[in-house]
């Protein structure tokens, strides 16, 4: 049962990084492989905040939301649209989107490496234990958790309510259609890879309230995202969420009964499966 | 070789997306040596059913044969293999490789597979065959429209098909290329060649077609000669009806 | 054409007589040096043969070389050291097999994605397989030299350089290349687009476990975060790409100035290698797409332009 709830926990905030991460790739059309450094560096931000000012993470998000919202969409317009004019197919644009942004993720570990230096990180902030239907739970995983919770509501009604979210969703549905009922694609692409960034770095700042980051790690959680965002399915909300909490439940379940490392492993075995029997993703219908 | 026994045939060809079925339960014959046309308003499933044949798209249900064996499972390499060969509504080049390698393609890997030398002069003789032999070294990309597209129709006689399906070969070329097109084809007629083709240009379907299929909303409404069917009222329903529709 | 494929076999040959020397010069560093650039060399051309006409991006070099590394380690006990690198590039072919079959019907970042997580997935096992027979790393105590790892590597090159020259003659080659333009081409024209792909990662596979099964004996001791190091993955793409996919020789001109930059780099700012791996992927992405080979083909290109209109 603990397992469950905890995995239910680590799944949420999984939930809300491969959240980030969809969007990019599912409306913007970028596979963003610099996902994880976001979160590094939303973390980051909240390490800091808190241990030189005792800034809460929780109002940390508030500050690192916009800046990480306007750091992506400065990517977006200098670094990314380039590459999206020039492609002369969607296939040239993924590989071009793949090895730009696996620079910038190494770009971004390097200049963290070089001004923190390579050291963990992390601080204690809401670490007391909670009773839950008998057990007792970390309360910041908790905290960390139900905002997960509020921000992947948030982010499903405003996609399936409001009229930008309508937008979006045609985009990802199919661009040039979109284009023709005069939708302004690039900039909501924009707009949409920007939130992606804003979403995930938000993740970062909640993770980091019970993970320690150090500067490199970014590439672990970019891998764990990828794994959610293809099982859940490409630009599929509800799809994501569900899938997060399956590997949030899995790497729990094979942490505390077989080893602890060899979560990653687990999220790769669960990823092959997917691939061998449902590469659409869990709720995908068969391209057509 | 039998010669009374259709090349192609299809016995309930269906194809659903979803809950649009886009062809609907479709039966012909083509005969060797015979030139098919399958004509319908657009959305018809006209280039569905050519994607079935290929193997470009699985039947959801129904048989395709060709000379008798089914082809409906197969995947689509197998049936080019097999000598049904294709061209593209959208023209599909290679975009890095000489106009005679596009063609060579068709040599090396269809249905008779050659290689080396013989490959290089078959593929020679194709493109003199669509009268693109003085072109062979050049890039496709300095092609004209015309020349892509005979280009793709070397590249596809090239595989020696049993069956050539041509999927709207004649779409968007000029009057003076509509005649280049039409008299092209017909030489491919008087070789002997089986084809079907997707076509809207009604001139080219009654001077080059033996026999037509007309399909309506996914289904065959009608069969017969290019005269018989473009006379039949149900066809002329479904082409006016749809210009209404749309 | 006969003449000119016997032209380029004599400089190949004289290349490989004179690179094949550097070890009579005695100096540790330039011997060392000659093997990283020998490894990279067959890294990265075998890497070339496969993701060059596909566009298929690979990162699981690593995984390859470790399992490789492991072949040598753990057979070393039991085998003559001769035995080790065929059966290691066995494993890798058959690794890459099912890695190709599982992946390679799908888009191309489903690919990368599987890939870049693949050398840690072997990684945790067989560190988990460590945790549970309680033994930590692998001692490969032989009597290689430096330079007979060398000359191995060298002779690998070789291979490798036949391989590619006869697949590039080859249907396969041909068939690779129609797959690169238009897959979907591909298949109609009767090409089983799958069987090609996979039998080059297959390749690409054995010749990376072979160069990690060589490379063993030089470590001396392997652990598995050395073994399956990242890094190495990242670094092949970014020789590759920045010499040029286009050409077989293309990954050479990228692997020498690169092993150079690296040298000095990690030589002086140890911290800065990553940072390095970013900038170039970078470079590789806005200036140079074609890497080195389109530069020079460019220019070379754009010289006959202008002679023929002077």
């Amino acid at each position: 049962m603990d397992i469950l709830i905890t995995g239910l926990f680590l799944g949420g905030t999984y939930a809300l990084i491969a959240m980030g991460l969809n969007l990019q790739y599912g409306i913007a059309r970028i596979m963003n492989l610099a996902n994880g450094e976001m979160i590094v560096v939303g973390g980051f931000s909240a390490f800091w905040l808190y241990s030189s000012a005792q800034v809460s993470p929780l109002l940390t998000v508030f500050l690192v939301a916009p800046v990480a919202f306007l750091l992506n969409w400065l990517i977006y317009w200098i670094m990314l649209r380039p590459l999206v004019k020039r492609a002369k197919s969607r296939g040239q644009l993924e590989v071009d989107a793949i090895l730009a942004t696996f620079g910038l993720a190494f770009v971004s570990v390097g200049i963290m490496l070089a001004v923190f230096g390579g050291d963990y990180f992390s601080y204690s902030y809401l670490a007391r234990p909670i009773r839950l239907l008998g057990d007792t739970y970390a309360l910041n995983r908790a905290t960390a958790f139900l905002a997960a919770v509020l921000i992947c509501a948030a982010i499903y009604l405003w996609l399936n309510y409001s009229r930008p979210g309508m937008s979006i969703r045609a985009i990802a549905v199919s661009p040039e259609s979109a284009r023709l009922v005069g939708i302004d694609v690039p900039k909501l692409a924009a707009l949409t890879f920007a939130l992606g960034g804003a979403v995930t770095a938000t993740g970062g700042a909640l993770i980091s309230m019970f993970f320690t980051l150090d500067a490199s790690t970014g590439v672990i959680f970019t891998l764990k995202a990828l794994v959610i965002v293809i099982m859940g399915g490409v630009g599929d909300v509800r799809g994501t969420i569900v899938a997060a909490l399956l590997l949030g439940v899995l790497e729990t379940f094979v942490a505390a009964v077989i080893d602890p490392g060899l979560t990653l492993a687990a999220a790769y075995l669960l990823f092959i499966v997917i691939l061998l029997f449902r590469p659409q993703g869990l709720f995908g219908r068969r391209g057509t | 070789m039998r010669t009374d026994a259709p090349v192609l045939s299809l016995r309930g060809a269906t194809k659903r997306f979803g809950g649009l079925v886009a062809v609907n339960d479709l039966d012909f014959d083509v005969a060797e040596h015979e030139v098919m046309g399958l004509i319908g308003p657009n959305g018809s499933g006209k280039s569905t059913t050519l994607n079935l044949i290929s193997g470009a798209l699985p039947p959801t249900s129904g048989g395709i044969a060709l000379r008798g064996t089914p082809i409906e499972n197969l995947p689509a390499q197998e049936i080019a293999r097999k000598g049904v060969a294709r061209t593209f509504q959208l023209v599909r080049l290679l975009p890095s490789m000489s106009v005679l390698d596009n063609v060579r393609a068709g040599a090396v890997f269809g249905h008779r597979r050659r290689w080396g030398a013989e490959a290089e002069t078959h593929a020679l003789r194709m493109l003199k065959l669509v009268g693109l032999d003085r072109r062979a070294h050049a890039h496709t990309g300095e092609l004209t429209y015309i020349d892509t597209k005979r280009v793709e129709l070397a590249r596809v006689l090239a595989s020696d098909p049993e069956v050539l399906l041509l999927d709207e070969w004649l779409a968007g070329l000029n009057p003076t290329e509509l005649e280049e097109g039409i008299a092209l084809i017909r030489r491919l007629r008087d070789d002997g060649r089986t084809i079907v083709l997707v076509e809207h240009v009604m001139d080219a379907i009654r001077s080059l077609c033996d026999a037509c299929v007309v399909m309506s909303s996914g289904a065959k409404i009608a069969e017969g000669t290019p005269d018989e069917v473009l006379s039949d009222p149900e066809v002329i329903r479904a082409y006016l009806g749809d210009d209404d529709d749309a | 054409m006969i003449r000119a494929d016997g032209r380029t076999l004599a400089l190949v040959a004289l290349v490989l007589a004179v690179a094949a020397c550097l070890p009579l010069t005695g100096s540790a560093y330039w011997l060392s040096l000659g093997i990283s650039i020998a490894m990279y060399t067959v890294l990265t051309t075998s890497w070339a043969l496969f993701s060059g006409p596909t566009h298929y991006i690979s990162l699981a070099t690593a995984a390859f070389f470790g399992v490789g590394s492991y072949t040598t380690g753990i057979g070393i006990e039991y085998l003559p050291y001769w035995a080790l690198p065929p059966i290691a590039g066995v494993l890798g072919a058959v690794m890459a097999a099912l890695v190709g079959l599982a992946t390679l019907r799908l888009s191309g970042v489903y690919f990368v994605i599987f890939t870049l997580g693949l050398a840690e997935l072997v990684r945790q096992v067989i560190i988990w397989f460590q945790n549970i027979s309680g033994q930590k790393g692998i001692y490969v105590l032989t009597k290689i030299t430096e330079a007979q790892i060398f000359w191995q590597l060298l002779g690998l090159a070789a291979l490798v350089y036949a391989a590619g020259w006869a697949i590039g003659r080859s249907r396969l080659g041909f068939a690779l290349r129609i797959i690169g333009d238009d897959e979907e081409v591909a298949r109609h024209s009767g090409i089983n687009t799958a069987r090609a792909k996979v039998a080059l990662f297959m390749v690409s596979g054995a010749a990376a476990a072979v160069v990690g099964a060589v490379l063993a004996p030089r470590f001396v001791y392997i652990e598995p975060s050395t073994a399956f190091t990242p890094m190495l993955s990242f670094q092949v793409v970014i020789m590759a790409l920045l010499g040029g996919t286009g050409r077989l020789w293309g990954p050479l001109v990228g692997v020498i100035p690169f092993t150079f930059l690296w040298e000095a780099i990690s030589a002086s700012f140890p911290n800065q290698t990553t940072l390095l791996l970013g900038v170039s992927f970078l470079v590789i992405v806005y200036l140079l797409p074609r890497g080195f080979v389109g530069l020079i083909e460019g220019t070379r290109r754009r010289m006959r332009a202008r002679e023929a209109f002077a």
